[in-house]
Order: C-alpha cells, then structure tokens, then sequence
C-alpha cells in the first residue's frame, strides 16, 4: 500500500473511533443537564441519583472523546500537509475557533462540575454542566462547518500567487448550504444516541428490578421507569429530527454534490424528469463491479423525492456525470468565481493540460460502500427508534418488562444501532466524497504528506489501532461496571465551609 | 541563514506573538501538571497520598492542555505552511507526544474508577510515564527549532518539506534541551504541589523541590549558555538567560523560606523568558533552515494566512482570550484550597443498590 492509502486508513479508524464518543458526549451532556435542572428545581432525590449516574457514565466516555480528538487536531498537518497548506488560509480558522471557543469551556466547565459538587452553589453547579452541552455544541459548529467546505467549498478563491485556496467570506462558509444541512442532522444523530443509551441502561435495570417484586425499592422503579422512557422519547423525537434533517441535507447534497447521490443509490443511468421517475431501491444484488443488476426491490418515486423534492424530479446517474465531467471538468456551478473555476482557470493559465487532467481523474466514489453505508446508516437508525417504540408500550401504565434474553439483547442493541448509524452516516459522506479530499478542487492523493514516508505512517497506524484497541476494552469494561452497579447512594451536596472537612468527592 | 529582506506586516507579527504566548500558556501550566504528575509515584507514598497529588491537578489538567490544541490550531489558521511542514517533519516526535498525552489523559480520570491497587498503580505509571515523555520530546523539537530544522521543496514544488532526517533530531543539545524541560518541570510541578497541599505532601513536595532545583539551575543555566554561545540572539539572548536564571534561583530560594507562591512565580518567569528566548531565535523563519531553499523559503510572511483570515482572527482573539482568561482564573480560585490527606474521603465502598 502507498503512503495514500494508508493514510486514509489511518484516517478513518482515528475520527471513525473518535466519533465514537462524539455523539455521546454532545448528546449526554446535555441529557444530564436536564436531569440535574429536575434535580434543582423539584428537590426530588431520584433526579439527583440519576444524575449522578449518568454523570459518571458521561465522564467514563467523555475521557476518551478528548484523548483522541487530540489526535485529530494534529493530524491534518501530519498526514495531509499539502491539504493543511492548500485550505488552510480558510480550514485552520475555524479549527482555532472551535479551540479557542469550545475546548476551553468544555474542558475548565467539566472540570468545575466534576470536583465543584461542594464548592459551588448549587445553581451556578447547575450552570456549568450547561455550559459544558453549549462547549460540545459550539465545538460540532466549527468542525462541521470545516467539514462542509470540504464537501462544498464556498467562501473562498484561488490565488496563483501562493497557490493556494483562500478566504473571501468568513460569513459564507459559516452559511454553506451543507454545513445548515449537516449541522441540524448531526445533531439529532447525536441526540438519537445519548437518548438510545439512556433508556437501554434504564430499561435493563427495570427488568432487574421486575424480578425483584414487591422487594425493589420503590424510588429505584420510579427513577429508572422515568429514566427509560424520558430516553426514549428524546430518541424517537430527534429521529424525527434526523428523518427530517436527512431529507433536507440529500436535496443538498444532489445539488453539490450530484455524484455522491447517484454513488448512493448506484444508479448507473439517468433516471425520472418528465412523467417518468427514480425508484429508490432498498436492496440490490449486482454483478461484483456494480455495474449490472442481477436483483433488487425498489420503490417507486422516492428516489425523486429524496434527490429533488418533486416525485418526477430527474437524478443523474453516474455515466452521464462522469461523462459530463470529462467533457467540461467538474463544475457544481456555472459560477465563475467558485473556488473549483478559478482554480482550473489558473492551472491552464499556467500551461497545464487540464484537459487532458481532467480525462484522467477518476470521478466514481466506491459505490458498493457507498450504497450499502447509506441504507444502514437508515436502517439502523429506523430499528433503534422501533425498538424505542416497542420500550414504550412495554412499559405502559406502570408495567414493567419480562426479564430474560431477548429483552437485555434489546437492551444492548438499543444504543449500539443509533451509534453505528452514526458510523455508517460519516463513513458514506466522507467516502462518497472521494476522489477528492476538498470537492472538485483538490484530489485526497494530491493532499497526502510528501515528505512522510509509508513506513512512518504504518507505524502511528498500528500503534494508534492497538493503543485504541486497548483503550476500548478498559472503557468497555468501565461502562459495563458501572451500568451494572447501578444509582449510587447520595447525599445531599452541601456547599463546604470548614477547611478541614474532607471533601465529599475525590478522585 | 536569512535569506531575504524579510518584511512581515503587523498582522503577522501579532500571530507570530500571539502563538507564542499560547505555547507559553502552555508550559507554564501544563508544566506543572506534567510535573505533578511525574511525582505521583515519587512522592506519593501510599494511596493516599497520591489521590491528593491526582486531586491537585484534576480539575485543571484538561484546561491546560487545550493551550496545546489552540496553539496547533492557531498555527494551522494563521500559517498553514508552518503548521503542514513542521508536523509532518516531525511526525514520529509528535506521534509519541500524541500518544503520551493519551496514556496520561486517561488515567487521571480512569484510575479512581476501581478500588484496585494493580488498577491504580498501571494508571499512575501511565500518567508518569506520558507526563515524562511528552515533555522530554517537546524539549528536543524547541531545540531543534533553536537549531533550525534543514527543509527543501517537496517534488510537487508547492510544499515544503523537513530533510534533516529522524536521527538528526537527536542532536545532543536537543537532547540537553528535552532533559531540561522534564527537570524544570519537575521542579516547577512539586512547587505546585506544596502551594497547593498541606501536611506529608507538603513537606515532601518542598523536599523534593529543594533538590531539584539545584538541578535545575546547573542544568539550566549550562542549556542557556550553549544556547546563546552557539545559537546566539545576541544581547537579548543573554538578557533571557539572566532572567531564567534568576526565576529558577529565586524559585529555590522562596521555597526554602516557605514562601510556595513566590517560588511558583519564579519557576513561571523562568519558563517564560526560556520560551521567549526560543521564539526570538525562531524570527522570521520559523525555526527552519532556509539554506536549501534560498529563492523560496520559509518564513513568516510566505508561511503566512491572507490578510483576511489574519483580521477574522484576530477580532476572534480580542474577544474570547479575555473571556478565556476570566473564567480560567475563575476556576484556579474556586479550587484555591490547600488539600491534605484528611481531605480525601475514604474509598468509596462500591455504592449499594438494590437492583443488582
Ligand atoms: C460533530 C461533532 C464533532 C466532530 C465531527 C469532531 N469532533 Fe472532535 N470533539 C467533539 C465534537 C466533534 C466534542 C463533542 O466537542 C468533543 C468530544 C469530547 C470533548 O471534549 O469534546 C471533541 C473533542 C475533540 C478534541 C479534544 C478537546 C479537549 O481536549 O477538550 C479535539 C482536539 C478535537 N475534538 C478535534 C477534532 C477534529 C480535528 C475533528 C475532525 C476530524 C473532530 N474533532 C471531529
Ligand atoms: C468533521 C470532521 C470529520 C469527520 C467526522 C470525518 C469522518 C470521516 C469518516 C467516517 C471517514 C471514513 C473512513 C473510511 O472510509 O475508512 C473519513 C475518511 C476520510 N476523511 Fe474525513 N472526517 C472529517 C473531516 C475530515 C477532514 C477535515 C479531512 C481532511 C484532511 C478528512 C479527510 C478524510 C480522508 C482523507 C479520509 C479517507 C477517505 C477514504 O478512506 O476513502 N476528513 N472521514
Ligand atoms: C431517513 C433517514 C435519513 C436520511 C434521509 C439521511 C440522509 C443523510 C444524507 C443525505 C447524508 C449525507 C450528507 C452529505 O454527504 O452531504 C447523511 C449523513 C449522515 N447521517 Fe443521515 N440520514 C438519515 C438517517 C440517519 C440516522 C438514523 C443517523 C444516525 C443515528 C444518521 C447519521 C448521519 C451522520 C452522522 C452523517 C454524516 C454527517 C453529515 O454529513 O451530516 N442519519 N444522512
């Protein structure tokens, strides 16, 4: 493998493994704010213990997400120095901004939270873990909106001069059509899963405690009971979201990026315009390359409708894209000042036989990842939500659910769906964004670093995979004790004014 | 090694200052957690007393390490070029800081999770372990940018690229450099720990604090001299090496007589003008070496952002350093108390629950 390729590699496992925490730690967050706003603002003892508990498995998570989010501040510059040279006139600000603005307040909040339970009074305790939510949000803003001008770069020209993409409008890649897509959806992503794990741990320890009869402690009951189903409402309603958000984001993205959505539905040839219409296949079995179809299932109009909004709206299928990239070089707009036509304009300007350039990029993400990658990022967001759904009517009017195999199986899948969804959703927009790192303008094989060698780059590779491996099964096992141990026994924090009292929490 | 006039705009040289002061911010107060944490096996003589060490730094470890993350990040925005080359050059270094600061980042919040004594010792050699290490490979990377790290023009002729060669790094005056970093923290992390803990702790901390700073003074002072002798900056050089000097003494001399504070401002000052002296010496190239790239080098007007992106920024700064600052400052006074052992509240038992 060339030093590209591992690259890329390396790439995906650190943010695909970053993200793994991600969404947990915007969502959580903020789940346990509510819980302990409860706690203040009703003085009822069961929203302290769930608070607390959660809190802790928000910490156990939270860690990691930091650690390796490290990783991916620093690796632009290891890995991808020529992209972090050619965008980072426009990519590096809000990177900084997200530093400056997010990770400050997450970081010295978290801080203040975690050890300030009897130092702080009460109300302004209860701030900090809301300023917390507001760092991770703050922080998802900046890095999307990173992200988005890769997939769509607005806001920025070619200078011939340093050779090199650069900024003409802040306010515009902070306006980009995908990022106003993608933040909403990502977002309801996140909350899909904070919410799936809530009510899983919940509704594992009600199948316990349901076991216990008339033994179980009264508050216990009541505290999970309303644990499960809280959790499960905020799945279903940020899947809504998500449904919704995801809709608005495939219209964007058929607009700037119509390859990525014929990729999506390997849709070879043009379909729908006029009376006719784009199916939209749930399934497909094709011949190894993808390019004949030996079975499927399909349904009609929704293809239409996802792409363009209009049932009969046309999609174009990927060899009339390639072709019409070849013709005319890969142009998402007739703008002339885009970044993608100034930078054309000044490779030929300086004597480059684009033309010939342009007949030899090859424009066809992987459709098999692609296709398969978008129907379980849905699919597994769907089932997350039926199985929210199912937890609901299992504990209607005060039931409580059977214990035994299939329900704790349930249990475990509920927060796992929702998550690897989320896997699934990046791995199909990055990937589907391929060949090129920043969209029309620059190749991710122009982007890697030169002057790192494949050896070096094997090297971080493995370690990273097993130093993550390692780090995962610790957190695993974390989680799982901690799950299992179930609401702490709290008392009521008390605010300390004797320098010699011990602390009621440390580390 | 100049090449050519360089002539930088303001903006520029704000960025150049401004990134500067964050890596001060950095070590500074990262100094004295990696420090702190290095002498948790050292100085923490049974569980106890090691929970007090970890509680000294933990609400404010991961604060301080973003003064790292936005230094990377402000690099990356107000010069790409600077940031492509420097960490792709020094990959395999930055890889182990990485993973240091991983190793270390993890226990302090991993380690309370299990009333295991294998558990916690694995984690408080990992949090020593990664405080060690980072440092050190950080101190031989500033004396390579004291050096100058040799670059040259990729094949694309767009990037620049580092040539000097991964053993090249080791050059025993980079190696002096790492060495004295770990030592100064060291030092500058046990005059943390007595400012902040009472009793055993204290003691030790002061201990360990008064011999390590003998340490840190020949060490330091024979780094700074190498420095200007072979790396001069001219006066302004040596007038940095005075004022170390004197912060690392006075530091010594303040915790001998008990005053914690004063010799933590001490140590502070003497990073400070070591920092400073290393960014002095990196004017206007960065701390590369042009030589093989005369007609093209690096430096900081061509590593530069456009004007653009520079003001965007800057406006960014103005705004939130402040509110950065206050509510950091607010952080260190809400956890002002001393701590001692009889603070820490005994092992949890595992918290009770029917449920289970
Ligand atoms: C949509 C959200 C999102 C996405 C796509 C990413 N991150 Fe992330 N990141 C977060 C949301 C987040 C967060 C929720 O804000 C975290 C998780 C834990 C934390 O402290 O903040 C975080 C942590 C985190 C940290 C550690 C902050 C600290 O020490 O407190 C860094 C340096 C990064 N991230 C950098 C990145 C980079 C360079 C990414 C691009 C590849 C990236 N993250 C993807
Ligand atoms: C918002 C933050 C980002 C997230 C969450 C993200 C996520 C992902 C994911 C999930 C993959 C798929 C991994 C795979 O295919 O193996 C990926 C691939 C990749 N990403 Fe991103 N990405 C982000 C930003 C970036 C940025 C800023 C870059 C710029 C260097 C980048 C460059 C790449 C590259 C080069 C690959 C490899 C592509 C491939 O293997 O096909 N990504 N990213
Ligand atoms: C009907 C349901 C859904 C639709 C129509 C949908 C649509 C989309 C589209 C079109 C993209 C690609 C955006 C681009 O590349 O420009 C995307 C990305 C993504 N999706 Fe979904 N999605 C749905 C459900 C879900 C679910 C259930 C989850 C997770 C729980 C999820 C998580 C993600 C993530 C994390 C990304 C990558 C980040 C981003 O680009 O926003 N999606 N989705």
């Amino acid at each position: 493998m060339n030093a590209e390729t591992i690259a890329r590699w390396q790439f995906g496992i650190t943010t695909v493994y970053h993200y793994f925490f991600v969404p947990m730690t915007i969502a959580l967050s903020a789940l346990v704010a509510v819980l302990q706003t409860m706690w203040v603002r009703t003085g009822d003892h069961k929203y302290l213990r769930l608070t607390k508990f959660y809190g802790k498995l928000f910490l156990i998570n939270f860690v990691l997400g930091v650690v390796t989010g490290i990783v991916q501040e620093f690796q632009f510059g290891m890995n991808w120095s020529e992209y972090s040279r050619f965008v980072g006139d426009i990519f590096g600000a809000p990177l900084a901004f997200e530093a400056l603005l997010a990770f400050f307040m997450e970081s010295t909040f978290i801080g203040l939270w975690v050890f300030g339970w009897d130092r702080l009074p009460k109300k302004i305790h209860l701030a900090t873990i809301w300023l917390v939510a507001a760092g991770t949000m703050i922080s998802a803003v900046f890095i999307l909106a990173a992200n988005s001008f890769m997939q769509n770069p607005v806001g920025a020209t070619y200078n011939p001069v340093t050779q090199r993409a650069e900024m003409t409008d802040f306010g515009a890649v902070l306006t980009n059509p995908v990022f106003l897509a993608t933040f909403p959806h990502t977002l309801a992503a996140a909350y899909m899963v904070a919410g799936a794990f809530v009510a899983a741990v919940a509704g594992w320890h009600l199948a316990k405690l349901s076991k216990q009869g008339d033994a179980a402690s009264a508050e216990e009951v009541s505290a999970h009971r309303f644990a499960a189903k809280f959790g499960a409402w905020v799945l279903i309603a940020a899947g809504l979201a998500t449904i919704v958000t995801g809709d608005i984001q495939g219209k964007v993205m058929t607009d700037v990026q119509p390859m990525k959505m014929a990729a999506a539905e390997a849709l070879w040839e043009t379909e729908g315009g006029g009376s006719d219409n784009a199916s939209f296949s749930i399934f497909t079995v094709g011949t190894l390359d993808g390019s004949e179809e030996v079975f499927s299932i399909k349904v009609p109009y929704i293809l239409s409708f996802l792409a363009t909004g209009d049932i009969h709206g046309k999609v174009a299928g990927v060899n009339d894209l390639v072709a019409q990239y070849r013709d005319s070089g890969y142009m998402k707009s007739d703008d002339p000042n885009s970044l993608e036509a100034k930078y054309a304009e000044a490779l030929i300007a300086s004597g480059y036989d684009y033309a010939h350039y342009r007949g030899t990029v090859n424009y066809v993400p992987d459709i098999a990842v692609t296709y398969w990658m978008f129907r379980l990022m849905m699919g597994l967001g769907f089932l997350a939500m039926a199985i929210g759904a199912w937890l609901l009517w299992v504990l209607r009017k005060g039931r409580l659910p059977k214990p035994g195999k299939v329900w704790t199986g349930l249990m475990i899948a509920l927060p796992l769906l929702p998550l690897f969804a989320n896997s699934a959703g990046w791995i199909f927009t990055e990937m589907g964004r391929q060949p090129w790192i920043v969209n029309g303008v620059l190749t991710t094989a122009a982007a890697v670093s030169p002057g790192v060698s494949a050896a070096e780059v094997w090297i971080s590779m493995i370690l990273f995979t097993l130093v993550y491996g390692g780090l995962a099964v610790v957190e695993v096992g974390l989680m799982l004790k901690y799950i299992k141990l179930g609401l702490p026994v709290v008392e009521e924090p008390k605010v300390l004014t004797d320098d010699d009292q011990p602390l009621t929490f440390a580390y | 090694m100049i090449a050519m006039v360089v002539d930088p705009s303001w903006l520029q040289v704000l960025w150049y200052i401004l990134i500067a002061v964050l890596w001060i911010g950095f070590l500074v107060l990262e100094g004295f957690d990696f420090g702190a944490a290095m002498l948790i096996p050292i100085l923490g003589k049974n569980e106890k007393q090691r929970r007090v060490i970890v509680n000294t730094i933990g609400p404010v470890w991961d604060g301080n390490e973003v003064w790292l993350l936005t230094a990377g990040g402000a690099t990356f925005a107000a010069f790409p070029s600077w940031y492509a080359t420097l960490f792709s050059g020094a990959y395999i270094p930055l890889f182990l800081v990485l993973i240091a600061l991983i190793l270390r980042g993890v226990s302090f919040e991993y380690r309370a999770k299990r009333p295991d004594t294998r558990w916690r010792n694995t984690f408080d050699w990992f949090a020593a372990g990664g405080s060690f290490v980072a440092p050190l490979v950080l101190g031989i990377a500033f004396g390579n940018f004291v050096m100058g790290m040799p670059v040259n023009l990729a094949e694309n002729g767009l990037t620049h690229v580092y040539v000097g060669g991964l053993l090249a790094m080791f050059h025993p005056f980079a190696l002096l450099f790492g060495v004295g970093l770990v030592i100064v923290f060291l030092f500058h992390g046990a005059i943390f720990l007595a400012l902040k803990t009472r009793d055993e702790v204290h003691d030790a901390a002061v201990g360990f604090a008064k011999k390590i700073g003998l340490v840190a003074i020949v060490g330091g002072a024979v780094l700074l001299v190498w420095q200007n002798l072979a790396y001069s900056t001219g006066i302004v050089g040596w007038l940095l090496l005075v004022v170390a000097a004197a912060g690392l003494v006075f530091a010594w001399l303040m915790i001998r007589n008990g005053r914690d504070l004063l010799a933590f401002i001490g140590t502070a000052v003497a990073i400070l003008a070591v920092a400073v002296g290393v960014f002095v010496r990196m004017y206007p190239d960065l701390g590369f070496d042009n030589s093989l790239v005369q007609d093209n080098p690096l430096n900081i007007v061509t590593a530069s952002a456009s004007p653009l992106t520079l003001q965007i920024m800057s406006v960014a700064a103005l705004i939130f350093v402040p509110i950065v600052l206050l509510y950091t400052g607010w952080s260190y006074y809400v956890f002002r108390r001393r701590l001692g052992t009889h603070h820490i509240p005994d092992d949890h038992p595992e918290p009770v629950t029917t449920s289970s």
